[in-house]
């Protein structure tokens, strides 16, 4: 285990670090010890804005899918009375994931867009004169397409987390005076924080680490942090690649220990 | 996305299709005596454009070599060729991409003598003349990277050495694409692209080395800048080009940008998008789905570009001898007519004639009026009776290119201001 951690996880990080002082030239990358890149992503405003919008993106993406992901967990584990039924209707949760999750993004195009279903239905309904701009290639089409993807990353753990939550203690709730929303706030979410506190680690480093999402449905009008890291991918540019990786590694891994200081996951299993 | 019949240009299909090919060859393949190149297999890659599994099939038909394809986007190509020397035979790049590949050494140069048609290819590719008249446009043009002083040659000399870098295969005249339906006047200058008229109805490509050439089209017809030479601008100019287009981005000018071929098609098609940069076969796909597109000729020129193939350097002995006699098959006329019916043209024009009836001849290259339904080797119509090609013949199109596709020396800033147009 800890041999396949070191070859497959470690040692390529430590590879990309390495390779984030190399500099590059238009077809090649050459060894060498310079803070080039660094200093150039530092220097940059672009960095500031990319990773702010990456911010962005992952902070409303996150209140998105901790909202939905919890209501429809709290349906399946509460108001679901059979256990066949919660099966059920947990597996139809997981149906969209039968396609690629690059098909169900790209769906949404022609759906939104000027002349798509949803601009149409909305005129023929009356609510709207114009079609609606800002359906598509915006920083709405972008996030609806993330809470779309990444929502069940939300419902599973939480849903597990319920699960385990003995019965007796919200009858106890209840006997005890407490009203369903005291419940709630009291008992409840207070026993889900693991399965939140793990729903919300996939899905912030899903949303850091995207940049197809990104790409396609802004239109490639919008940047964050792993579209500015393919675009030097595919520019041969190596060692900046790496630069802008390491730096996105580190912050990703500093929310990480953030949240986890938060909750002790590993107690609370 | 899945509404264009017949364009095999989606990465992934060509993927799976090169799989499929990669099987093919894993099965023995009966074997004819005394014709050893039956046996020969050649990795090539390029760009979707005409890494064509028909020129596949042909091939193994033809020669017996079997070709396995591999289709990858502009960047990707430039990556793999700059960094993956053993993963391909012969590469399909463009010629603004040979120089910054060849450099790298991983392409050998070819003996001229060893191509049968070599007299036959468009002047534009040998002394960067059209015509005796024409005069040589900006940027990087075919014939400045084509040639070098010999076998093992590391630099590109100005003449017909006899040793050259690539083998032209196809070349064409871009210039940007209407939707005339819903512009619904007549659209004659690049500086149309900004007009506030098409605000969330434009698009640029996100290519950054093609993209900067379409804004300084832009921008040099706004009479805003005056570049000494668009195929290589200097510093301030790139600032002055990239300011002038995040303004307008700012304002909302682009409905988005697009990447990949397919990208263009369905933002045309949909109405996403009335004016915008786009490649010749994009126009025909939209097309072929009934729907009006025009490529549309302006008065300042077209920006060009042009494809050929080129041999790794660690191809030798008899898979050698076979990728010249591919060379020389593929300029024999069946993949220029091939391409031609495609609109693009084939570097050897005159071989590709036999290969096309006269209407399509004449339709395609000559600028006449088409006397009979004009079809794409796939079978769509692309156009009726009585039509003319858009820009009409090969010489008013490729004698009106003002500006090739080219690599600056100031390249890795130009793709820094890239980044920051994409981000702002």
């Amino acid at each position: 285990m800890a041999l396949i951690l070191l070859a497959f996880l470690v040692g390529p990080i430590i590879m990309i670090v390495i390779v984030s002082f190399w500099g590059a030239t238009e077809y090649s990358i050459y060894p060498a010890f310079q803070f080039d890149n660094y200093e150039f992503l530092f220097g940059s405003s672009v960095t500031y804005t990319v990773f702010f919008n990456t911010f962005k993106y992952a902070a409303i993406t996150w209140a998105l899918t901790l909202t939905i992901g919890f209501t429809v967990a709290y349906f399946l584990a509460f108001e679901v009375r059979t256990l066949k039924w919660q099966i059920a209707l947990f597996l139809i949760c997981t149906i969209p994931f039968w396609t690629s999750n690059i098909i169900r993004m790209i769906s949404w195009i022609p759906f939104l867009g000027r002349n798509g279903l949803a601009n149409t239905t909305l005129i023929s309904w009356g609510v709207i004169d114009e079609p609606l701009e800002w359906l598509l290639f915006s920083d709405f089409s972008v996030i609806l397409a993330f809470v779309h993807l990444y929502t069940l990353f939300m419902v599973v753990p939480i849903f597990n987390s319920m699960m385990r939550i003995d019965r007796s203690l919200i009858e106890a709730a209840r006997d005890g005076g407490a009203s369903g929303w005291q419940t709630l706030r009291h008992v409840i979410i207070p026993l889900c924080k693991p399965g939140i506190m793990i729903g919300t680690i996939f899905v912030t480093t899903l949303v850091m680490g995207d940049f197809i999402t990104v790409r396609f449905m802004s239109g490639s009008q919008r940047a964050n942090v792993g579209r500015l890291i393919s675009n030097d991918i595919s520019l041969l540019q190596y060692p900046s690649a790496s630069a802008t990786a390491v730096i996105l590694l580190a912050t990703v891994l500093i929310v990480i220990g953030l949240l986890l200081r938060l909750v002790d996951i590993r107690k609370e299993l | 996305m899945t509404t264009i019949p017949k364009v095999r240009y989606s990465r992934r299909t060509l993927l799976k299709s090169g799989a499929a090919a990669l099987a093919a060859t894993a099965l023995p393949a009966p074997m004819v005596m005394g014709q050893e190149s039956k046996n020969i297999t050649l990795r090539q890659f390029g760009t979707g454009v005409s890494n064509l599994n028909e020129v596949a099939t042909k091939v193994k038909e033809d020669l017996g070599i079997t070709l396995e394809m591999t289709a990858l986007d502009t960047d990707s190509v430039t990556q793999r060729a700059a960094t993956q020397p053993d993963s391909f035979d012969i590469a399909d790049i463009e010629y603004f991409v040979a120089k910054k590949v060849w450099p790298s050494g991983n392409l050998q140069a070819m003996d001229a003598s060893k191509i049968a048609n070599y007299d036959k290819i468009v002047g534009i590719f040998r002394n960067g003349k059209l015509t005796p008249e024409s005069t040589i446009a900006q940027g990087t043009a075919p014939h400045t990277v084509g040639f070098v002083e010999g076998p093992g040659g590391t630099s590109f000399v100005d003449n017909e050495s006899g040793w050259m870098t690539l083998i032209p295969t196809i070349y064409n005249a871009d210039t940007l694409g209407i939707r005339p339906d819903l512009i619904g006047r007549p659209i004659e200058s690049w500086t149309e692209l900004l007009n506030p008229e098409f605000a969330g109805k434009a698009s640029i490509l996100d290519i950054s080395s093609i993209g900067i050439m379409d804004m300084a089209m832009v921008c040099e017809a706004m009479g805003e800048i005056a570049y000494g030479d668009k195929g290589n601008m200097t510093r301030e100019e790139i600032d002055k080009t990239i300011a002038i287009f995040t303004e307008a981005k700012k304002n909302g000018q682009f409905r988005a940008f697009w990447k990949s071929f397919s990208e263009s098609v369905e933002l045309m098609a949909s109405g996403e998008v009335v004016i915008q940069s786009m490649w010749s076969p994009a126009i025909t796909a939209v097309r072929s789905q009934g729907i009006p597109c025009v490529y549309q000729p302006l008065k300042e020129g077209y920006r060009s570009w042009g494809g050929g193939i080129g041999l790794s350097a660690s191809l030798s002995g008899m898979e050698l001898d076979a990728a010249y006699e591919y060379i020389n098959w593929y300029l024999s006329g069946w993949v220029g007519g091939f391409l031609m019916r495609q609109g693009y043209y084939s570097a050897v024009p005159e071989t590709s004639k036999e290969f096309m009836s006269e209407n399509e001849w004449g339709y395609w290259f000559e600028g006449k009026e088409s006397t009979g339904d004009i079809t794409s080797p796939f079978g769509d119509k692309l156009a009726g009776s009585g039509e003319v090609r858009d820009g009409g013949s090969f010489y008013d199109r490729m004698g009106a290119v003002a500006c090739w596709n080219s690599v600056m020396d100031e390249n890795q800033y130009m793709v820094r201001k890239w980044n920051e147009f994409i981000a702002a």
